[in-house]
Order: structure tokens, then C-alpha cells, then sequence
């Protein structure tokens, strides 16, 4: 094998990308693809099980519709405020850019606490899954119980479908965080973390889902210590392909399960 | 290396240069009122079939907002456009040969 030693001095030639665009942003597009054909599985999966279900449930109520339409006017919002924190990147305001960085992450953050609890309002009333707790000292009756009974595919495509959603929304949030406040961020996610996990009840899935906070802080402590950097407008700009990613999904579960499950009186 | 990383974020700042403030706000109002459409045609007791292709023609419209501004799919270059979204279309678009077989099971019953 023939070898080729360069010298450090030497100035770096790169071949122009095919993409006219930096690898960082070729390299997350091509995530978001992959994980645009898992969503649109799931999605396709929903739909399969729903014209096959003669008898498809309807069963969210205005006050689950106006909850959602909340969600998704927190997801829009959040979508202004990250596209202004990579202008700001992009012009050099530091500030600005953390200012609304941190905006997209409480827009997130109302996004995730809205639907978890109307998740917790749907599992009280009977809508659940044999993975969740049981909930101690109450048996649900009523419309979301029978639901729940006679068409399992329902709870189980929409805990399943909203449930990996709000799982890239939370991921999002952590990722946003690293960017804006770097090492700073870990305490802060730490706070979260315990915040979720004693905040809930034993019988929550939140109770459980809340480790996956600890996890991320793990990772992202692990990786920030290992490669210490400070944040350009190219990271700001890819952190914010992702979080409008997520934005975007919501567009098509937002009419799919909720408008399209609506009780018309 | 940081020679190619100054010149990388100066790439972002002559792109970000072209898109002015008020777009994003315009295509956030688009999108706010899209949305309200569709909860408003919630309500309007249409048949299930055409609530659904209105409710995902309103859906794609905002995605390609989505993509097109906040993604700023917009201002790269042709191949950018066309490779990405052409590849993910089409593998979207495979997944609907699934779709027949679900209509089978309605005929047919579930056994």
C-alpha cells in the first residue's frame, strides 16, 4: 500500500461538496430522512390499522382538541424563535442567539408538559397499555375503558406514535441546551431530571420515562468534558434542522390522531 | 481546520443575510392559520375521505413552509433539493403499497 505523508503546514485543499453545503449539514439531513421514513412507517401504520378497523374509535373531546392545538401553536412558535437564534448565530449576536435558544426550549418544554398531561388525563379515564402501571385503587369505567378494550390498536399506535414524538421533543430540548448553555446545561438537566421523577407518581410512566433525562445527561456530560467547544452559527443551524424536523411531524399527527379521532356531537 | 471553520460560518452568515425578519413571521402567521382551518373544518361534519385530503393538502403545504423556510431548503442549490426530497418522497410513497391489503381486510373481514 503506497503511502503518503503531508506535511502540517500545509494548507488544506477540499473538493467542493456535490451538495454545495457543509458535511455537518449533508450529515443531519440525511438523519432527518431516516427518521422521516420511521415516522412515516408508524404513520402509515396508524392509517393501515385504521381503514381495516371497522369500528375506529372517535373519541377526543374539544378540551383534547384545544389542548393540541396548543401543542402545536407551542411547536410553531418554537419554530420562529429557533430560526431567529440562527440569524442571531449568524450575525454574531451571542445573546440573542442564547436569548432565543433558550425561547425555542420553553416552548418545548410547554409542549412536553401539555401532553403529558392530557397522557395522564387519558390513562386515568382508561385509555392505557398493558406496559403502563397500574393505577392503584381505580378501576376506570367509561368511554376511554371500553375503548381501550375493544380496540387495542388505538391506544397502542397513539401512545406509540405520540409517545416517540415527545420522546425527539424532549431529546430536542436537551439538544438545544448543550447549544446554548454548553457545560452549564448538565446541572440544569439534572434539576429536570429529579424535578420529573419525584413530580410524578410511582403509577405515571412519566415516573420512568423521567430517567431518560439522567441518561441524556450522562451522554451529554460525557461529551461535552471529551470535546469541549464553543458552538458556531453551523452548529446553531443544524441543532435547528432538527428541532424544526420535529416541528414538522407534528404537522402530520397533529390532523391524523387527534382531528381525525374527533367526537362530533 | 479553523481557517475551514471560520469559513463555514461565514457561509451560514451570507446565506442567513438573504432571509429577511419579516418572511419568518409571515410564514409563522401562514402556518398559525393553516392550523386554525383545520381545527375549524374539524367541526364542520365533512365526509370522513374529503376531511382527510383536505386536512393532509393543508399538511403538506405547511411541511414544504417548514422546509422550504424555517429549513431554508429554499436557498441551496438544485441538487441539494432535488436529490433529498426526491429520495424521501418516493420512499414515503412506497409505503402506500400497504394500503390495498388493509382495504382487503374490510372486505373481508377480520377472521
Amino acid at each position: 500500500m503506497a503511502e503518503v505523508t503531508l506535511p502540517h503546514d500545509m494548507p488544506a485543499v477540499y473538493e467542493p461538496s456535490l451538495f454545495g453545503t457543509y458535511s455537518k449539514k449533508i450529515g443531519m439531513w440525511l438523519f432527518l430522512m431516516s427518521d422521516s421514513l420511521t415516522f412515516g412507517a408508524i404513520l402509515y401504520a396508524y392509517s393501515y390499522g385504521r381503514i381495516s378497523t371497522p369500528n375506529w374509535p372517535t373519541p377526543f373531546h374539544s378540551e383534547s382538541i384545544v389542548n393540541a392545538t396548543i401543542m402545536t401553536a407551542f411547536l410553531l412558535t418554537s419554530s420562529l424563535t429557533m430560526v431567529l437564534a440562527v440569524r442571531a448565530s449568524a450575525n454574531g449576536d451571542a445573546k440573542a442567539q442564547r436569548l432565543w435558544l433558550l425561547a425555542t426550549m420553553a416552548c418545548g418544554i410547554g409542549f412536553v408538559v401539555l401532553h403529558g398531561r392530557e397522557w395522564s388525563k387519558l390513562i386515568a379515564e382508561g385509555l392505557t397499555l398493558p406496559v403502563f402501571p397500574k393505577l392503584p385503587g381505580h378501576a376506570a369505567v367509561g368511554e376511554f375503558a371500553n375503548v381501550a378494550q375493544t380496540v387495542q390498536q388505538f391506544p397502542a399506535t397513539f401512545f406509540g406514535l405520540t409517545g416517540l414524538h415527545m420522546l425527539h421533543v424532549t431529546l430536542g430540548v436537551v439538544y438545544l441546551g448543550v447549544v446554548a448553555l454548553r457545560r452549564n446545561f448538565i446541572p440544569v438537566l439534572l434539576v429536570f431530571w429529579l424535578a420529573a421523577w419525584l413530580g410524578t407518581p410511582s403509577y405515571s410512566p412519566f415516573h420512568y420515562g423521567a430517567h431518560v433525562l439522567l441518561a441524556a445527561a450522562v451522554v451529554c456530560s460525557i461529551v461535552l468534558w471529551l470535546k469541549p467547544k464553543v458552538y458556531d452559527p453551523s452548529d446553531v443551524e443544524v441543532a435547528g434542522l432538527y428541532w424544526h424536523f420535529v416541528d414538522l411531524v407534528w404537522m402530520f399527527i397533529f390532523p391524523l390522531v387527534y382531528l381525525m379521532s374527533a367526537k362530533i356531537l | 481546520m479553523e481557517a475551514f471553520q471560520q469559513a463555514i460560518a461565514e457561509r451560514v452568515a451570507e446565506q442567513q443575510r438573504h432571509h429577511g425578519k419579516a418572511q419568518f413571521f409571515w410564514v409563522w402567521g401562514a402556518l398559525l392559520a393553516m392550523t386554525a382551518i383545520e381545527v375549524y373544518l374539524t367541526y364542520q361534519n365533512l365526509q370522513p375521505v374529503r376531511m382527510l385530503t383536505i386536512l393532509m393538502g393543508l399538511s403538506l403545504v405547511k411541511a414544504a413552509l417548514i422546509i422550504g423556510f424555517f429549513m431554508h431548503m429554499k436557498y441551496e442549490i438544485s441538487q441539494m433539493k432535488w436529490l433529498t426530497m426526491c429520495a424521501l418522497v418516493v420512499c414515503l410513497a412506497l409505503m402506500m403499497i400497504f394500503f390495498p391489503d388493509a382495504l382487503r381486510i374490510l372486505s373481508l373481514g377480520v377472521k
